[in-house]
């Protein structure tokens, strides 16, 4: 087709780069995770509100168990890998011994809402002063597909191949929602990345609740619904429809709490 | 040298103090509260946090973010707490992250616990039992030191007696040589440099794509063979022309040792092992001894469990049987009729006439 | 394609550099082009993916960069609009 573009290299005449591949805490493009996840486009965000709120040389951040594990290997800020389920903790401890760092995790809702939700509850009830970030895609991704406990009602897994029944599976937590309630948050907000506007508004919660933590107001929590079409068994473009239609339907977006903001 | 009268567990968290360690989280639980209390009481006030965690599993993770950030920290509990804490020792260790942990037992069925681990993979701990309070103040300090050396967690196996009997103590820091500095540690100062660090289980490389699994535990199994050659403490007596050994360790080891004593005063030939690491187990003076006298007696609060290293290092040379048992108080503390020296005595009377199975 | 003749004389405000070796052929960039400029190659990369190929009308908004999950974008707005002739 002779109308298109070439687009292998920058422009040859004079333009202005409104924005990089990656942003720049992310040391390298490439990443292995599946084509159409929603959890590298929620993780250049959370690495822009970083950088946004100035803190790229005096951050930790504490990765859970899920797919986004893998991008322990490029995220550039200090690191501690945690258990499954476990980084609430483990980021409390690092709070304590250095207050004056921002300290984030990254979970999903397998590791935060299944394995360790007292962690996040206690966490929050204590009013710590550290980011939660969860990226919910409704499924366990990384062991293939199987039914977490943020599942939506009638959504198919590899363990309710019916759809989940409330009766026999019972009911999906909304943990935004439940966090929102403890007096120790400060701050709770629930994201998409089902398309750019949404995208961009997630952005600004990562801020806000990073922000937050930088004003040591308590408690800071974002929840971000991420794609996951290997887990959802969809075709990838059918991916941000589902997200938005049967994921964002139960889990609403929006911001869950904002305390003594500004 | 000041010398104070002191709980152990207050001696513990005082050593522990002195040692710098700033960060300790705990759940409570009986014979390891009293030191929880220690910590919480003393630590605010010299610059760290003690946290009361909501559970072991929360404790354990407090103190892997802690240790992270290159601050001395610790956790500990009794049995089942420390049983909640498994998962996440195998992984700490795997991080290669200096966690101190307190094992105040309740007697000494948790050896294999504390030695084995009941954790996944390949992984070791350096386990230090005192048999005193005063001991128990030494190795806190040296656990500290070790951990920080060999950057592997270290455990120290107490148990009821030694958390609450009164003893007169020591708590002078102790100095020893420099250590390499924590380059690892966390502190978030090198974001966006392309240096940044991770501290993690799974052999992560930033510069590549990936894990190296198996680079990483073949660097873990080298150094827990290194320790193996250079830690073990152990102390003997009587061991030169005795005709049987007793091997026993912790408070049972103090029992054994005041008891061999005695008996050596009444001219009966006896000596005793008294492990001080139960990883690395001294198996070399085991062996020695158990070369020298012929015969081997296990005196240990449970159903056999340390045994099995005294096998192991004696390798059928010659006999080994377990003069021990199960013995506790009615609450399951361990506090058990064993531990007293009329009770010991009969039983190394025992092996010493039979020179048989004194089960 | 549409009439040749609406395509004729297409302004860009902006363009995208596109890897297309690091592209994973999912399309979530397609609809996320609010000029709808973007369309998927017939030929695949070397790791057997279409990717996404760029027609006259870019506006520099960044939305395919957004929501793309790889990376794959680089967005510049030009000093001065590019004027496009469309071959009919
Ligand atoms: C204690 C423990 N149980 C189970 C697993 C296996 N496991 C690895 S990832 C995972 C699910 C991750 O789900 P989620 O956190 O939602 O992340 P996602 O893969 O969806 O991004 C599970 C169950 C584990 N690593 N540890
Ligand atoms: S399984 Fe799901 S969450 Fe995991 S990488 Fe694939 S799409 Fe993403
Ligand atoms: S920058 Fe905007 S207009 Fe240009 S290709 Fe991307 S989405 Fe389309
Ligand atoms: S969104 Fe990215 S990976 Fe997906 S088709 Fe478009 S360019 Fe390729
Ligand atoms: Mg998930």
């Amino acid at each position: 087709m002779s109308d298109i573009l070439p687009t292998s290299a920058p422009p040859s005449v004079p333009a202005k780069k409104i924005a990089g591949f990656k942003p720049d805490l992310l040391m390298k493009e490439n990443h292995n995770l599946c084509p159409g996840c929603g959890e590298p486009v929620a993780l250049r965000k959370l690495l822009e509100a970083i950088e946004a709120v100035g803190a790229q040389e005096r951050t930790i951040g504490v990765i859970g168990i899920g797919c986004y594990t893998s991008f322990g290997s490029g995220i550039d800020v200090d690191l501690v890998q945690a258990l499954h389920g476990r980084a609430p903790s483990v980021a409390t401890g690092v709070k304590r011994m250095r207050p004056e760092t921002l300290v984030f995790t990254l979970q999903g809702d397998g590791d935060m809402v299944n394995e360790g939700l007292q962690e996040v509850i206690h966490t929050a009830a204590r009013g710590e002063s550290v980011t939660c970030v969860l990226l919910n895609n409704g499924v366990f991704g990384e062991t293939g597909g199987h039914m977490t406990a943020t599942t939506v009602l009638g959504q198919r897994t590899k363990n309710s191949l019916e759809g989940r029944d409330a009766g026999y599976h019972g009911y999906p937590i909304l943990i935004g929602d439940l966090l929102a309630q403890l007096e120790g948050t400060a701050y709770a907000a629930r994201g998409s990345v089902h398309d750019a506007a949404s995208v961009m508004a997630t952005g600004r919660m990562l801020r806000r609740a990073l922000e937050t933590q930088e004003k040591g107001l308590g408690f800071s929590f974002v929840e971000v619904l991420t794609m996951c079409p290997t887990g959802w068994f969809i075709p990838t473009a059918e991916g941000p429809d589902y997200l938005d239609k049967v994921m964002g339907s139960v889990h609403t977006v929006g911001e869950l709490k904002r305390k003594a903001h500004d | 040298m000041t010398r104070r009268l002191m709980e152990g567990s207050e001696a513990m968290a005082e050593a522990a103090i002195a040692a710098g360690c700033r960060f300790f989280a705990g759940y409570p639980m009986t014979p390891f509260t009293e030191l929880l209390e220690g910590f919480a009481k003393r630590l605010p006030e010299s610059g760290g946090a003690c946290i009361n965690a909501e559970s072991e599993l929360e404790a354990v993770g407090m103190a892997w973010g802690a240790v992270a950030t290159g601050a001395r920290a610790a956790t500990g509990s009794t049995g089942q707490g420390l049983s909640l804490m498994q998962e996440s020792f195998s992984e700490i260790t795997r991080a290669e992250l200096p966690l101190v942990i307190f094992n105040m037992a309740r007697g000494q069925g948790d050896y294999y616990q504390s030695t084995r681990g009941g954790g996944h993979g390949d992984y070791r701990h350096i386990v230090l039992a005192p048999a005193d309070a005063q001991e128990a103040v030494e190795l806190t300090q040296l656990a500290f030191d070790l951990a920080d050396r060999w950057r592997n967690p270290v455990l120290i196996y107490g148990d009821y007696l030694i958390a609450h009997a009164n003893e007169s103590v020591d708590i002078t820091p102790r100095t020893y040589p420099p250590l390499p500095p924590k380059d690892w540690a966390v502190d978030g100062t090198l974001g966006g440099s392309g240096e940044s660090r991770t501290v993690n289980p799974l052999g992560v490389d930033k510069k590549s794509l990936g894990i190296d699994p198996e680079g990483l535990w073949n660097r873990l199994q080298e150094k827990h063979e290194r320790i193996e050659c250079e830690e073990v403490r152990v102390e003997t007596g009587f061991t030169e022309d005795a005709e049987l050994v007793v091997v026993a360790f912790g408070s049972v080891g103090r029992f054994v040792r005041h008891v061999v004593r005695e008996m050596r005063a009444d001219g009966l030939k006896v000596g005793f092992v008294r492990p001080i690491t139960l990883w690395p187990f001294p198996s070399e003076a085991v062996a020695a001894a158990a070369h020298a006298a012929g015969r081997v007696a296990v005196l240990e609060q449970n159903a056999g469990q340390m045994i099995d290293d005294v096998r192991l290092a004696v390798l059928g040379a010659a006999p080994v049987v377990a003069i021990g048992g199960i013995s506790t108080d009615r609450s399951g503390f361990g506090v058990g009729d064993l531990l007293n020296p009329a009770a010991v005595r009969g039983r190394i009377e025992g092996a010493l006439s039979t020179g048989g199975n004194f089960r | 394609m549409g009439d040749v003749n609406d395509m004729a004389g297409t302004t860009s405000r902006g363009t995208v550099t596109i890897e297309t070796e690091r592209c994973k052929g999912c399309e979530l960039c397609i609809p996320a082009c609010p000029p709808d400029v973007l369309s998927m190659s017939t030929e695949v990369n070397e790791i057997g993916f279409r990717y996404p190929e760029l027609r006259p009308g870019c506006t520099g908004c960044s939305a395919c960069l957004l929501v793309c999950p790889d990376f794959v974008f680089e967005v510049y707005r030009y000093e001065t609009p590019q004027q496009y002739e469309v071959t009919p």
